[in-house]
């Protein structure tokens, strides 16, 4: 971990900008380690490069966002199934 | 809406210089030396660190640090652009030619056309081989005088001023020669494939 | 908030300064009235956009410190970075009647509203204080009986934000209490803690683990992982401990 890391909710806005749900209380799972966790415990590094979302558990990248010139990049190989919850 | 909206009095923290013509397109000034990261930084100790080529090379070469630091140094100063448009002038780098390292391998510039460079993490970028021979590439471990920080990819990251910044690989650990291109890391992800900060090639399509 | 978690696009939206309050040497709160607010939950942010007259953008995310009972408008506090490149600006060029670009409200994570329960621990570093805060205000202005603990994490007294205000609630409120620590210096006659928040400190202070507490951690990044590492030791669940990092900047 690095003084730079931050949560999933700092994620939440670009989340915001590319899904119509609130995201960070979503579950993923991770493609790599099989951890299951809420988007919002999620490790965060977010730069003026792109948003990179990284599994806490084995550090793996999850997802990775890019916002550019009226297109969004968005990788999401790491996460093998993400569950979104359309009821509070 | 909020479209063309401007913030009163705002300028950031650009400075104002009489830097016509040094500055590429669409870039400003930058007095510090910003750290962006995808990931978190890396800290394998010097006895276990090396540097290989590998990839479409008649036999993958290895140096470790030892090996590495008893090569030839150069000390380069460069300006150095990032896509996020910031520029610094003048930084000073000491490190090894990537041509010298190249030297010591058996390849076909005619087959091996592309390297990847890989990095502890797994950051990848991409590049011609031509780009980091003649002069133009070092993998380079002193920056201003000082070993060169973690945050900034110490021990050792490549350093290709020639394109934005994100190509200079940040703790590298070797480049892959291979044949047919292949983007890297933001390559794939909407950064453009070669970079040139002075045709503002930031994103793909540019 | 809806009851949903579907919403629509998310938009950037001027909002307009209507008051500003200087809370300590360095922060500063400013009160932004934005016409199409939408209602926020305590512990969300807004994402804050400027734009320079040449189109250089530069955004930052700041905590909103009103609770949600404010209706349409929102308070900011923002800490005053000296190498910063929003923070100042704000802190020191705008101005009321000045419109601010943006974007909210954001994160479904780091939010409390009463149904979630407690006893509440709150542990802030520094201007992590600030969507803590909200959760206090808004645990008040509904009423709730909800046992509430907040350790705040100050370099000197003041330091302290919302200093005043805590002191007030603490003493109409049976429900809150504060614990201050002070790491840099303390005042004459300081009998409160005056160290970094370490795992012996939070023994002494935190709920039990039997009472189910509820746990947030909010400031700079090598705080909170410190805080939350501490508190596993305590017992408390990881799933009941939600951390807000604000990177490497903000003090403590």
């Amino acid at each position: 971990m690095d003084d730079t890391t931050l949560d999933g909710n700092a994620a939440g806005g670009i989340l915001r900008e590319v899904f119509p749900f609130e995201l960070t209380i979503a579950e993923e799972t991770c493609a790599h380690c099989g951890a299951t966790r809420t988007v919002g415990e999620l490790t965060v590094y977010k730069s003026a490069m792109g948003t990179v979302m990284r599994c806490p558990t084995c550090e793996q990248v999850l997802m990775r966002i890019v916002s550019t010139r009226g297109r969004y990049w968005l990788d999401m190989q790491g996460v093998r199934v993400l569950q979104i919850i359309t009821e509070l | 809406m909020s479209e063309g909206f401007i913030s009163r009095a705002f300028r950031g923290r650009r400075q104002q210089s009489d830097v016509a013509g040094r500055l590429p397109p669409g870039q400003y000034l930058e007095r510090g030396f910003p750290v962006l990261s995808a990931g978190p930084t890396p800290h394998t100790p010097l006895e276990q660190w090396d540097f290989s080529i590998v990839g479409n090379v008649k036999e993958p070469k290895r140096w470790t640090w030892e090996e590495l630091l008893a090569l030839p140094h150069e000390t380069p100063t460069v300006d150095i652009s990032c896509v996020t448009k910031w520029t610094k002038f003048d930084t000073h780098w000491e490190g090894v030619s990537v041509e010298t390292l190249l030297q010591q391998v058996d390849y076909d510039p005619n087959v091996a056309r592309f390297v990847i460079a890989f990095s502890d993490g797994g950051y990848t970028t991409n590049l011609p081989l031509a780009d980091v021979l003649g002069g133009k590439a070092w993998v380079a471990f002193i920056y201003e005088g000082q070993p060169l920080a973690p945050q900034h990819g110490g021990p050792a990251r490549l350093l290709v001023p020639h394109l934005y910044f994100w190509k200079s690989a940040k703790w590298v650990r070797g480049l892959r020669l291979i044949e047919r291109d292949e983007p890297g890391f933001w390559e794939s992800l909407g950064y453009h494939n070669y970079g040139d900060p002075w045709k503002e090639q930031r994103y793909w399509g540019d | 908030m809806e009851r949903t978690a579907l919403l629509g696009r998310l938009t950037w939206q001027l909002g307009e300064v209507v008051a500003t309050h200087q809370e300590t040497a360095r922060t500063k709160s400013l009160t932004l009235s934005v016409p199409r607010w939408a209602g926020h939950l305590a512990g969300q942010h807004v994402d804050i956009r400027l734009t320079a007259e040449d189109g250089y953008q530069a955004e930052r995310s700041y905590s909103i410190a009103s609770p949600p009972e404010d209706g349409q408008q929102i308070v900011l506090t923002i800490e005053r970075l000296d190498d910063g490149e929003v923070s100042p600006y704000l802190a020191d060029e705008l101005r009321v009647g000045d419109k601010l670009e943006l974007r909210g409200p954001i994160g479904g994570y780091f939010v409390w509203e009463e149904r979630l329960g407690g006893p509440l621990l709150l542990i802030a570093g520094g201007s992590g204080i600030v969507p803590l805060m909200a959760m206090i205000r808004h645990c008040r202005a509904v009423g709730s009986t909800i046992p509430t603990r907040l350790l705040v994490s100050s370099r000197t007294y003041e330091d302290i934000i919302y200093r005043d205000e805590l002191e007030r609630l603490v003493g109409t409120d049976m429900t809150l209490e504060v614990i201050h620590t002070l790491t840099r210096a303390q005042p004459p006659g300081w009998t409160g803690y005056s160290r970094r928040i370490d795992a012996e400190l939070l023994r002494g202070i935190a709920w039990p683990v039997e009472q189910h507490p509820l746990a947030y951690i909010c400031g700079p990044t090598p705080f909170v992982e410190t805080a939350a590492t501490d508190l596993l030791p305590l017992g408390y669940e990881p799933t009941r401990i939600k951390t807000e990092r604000f990177g490497p900047t903000g003090g403590s």
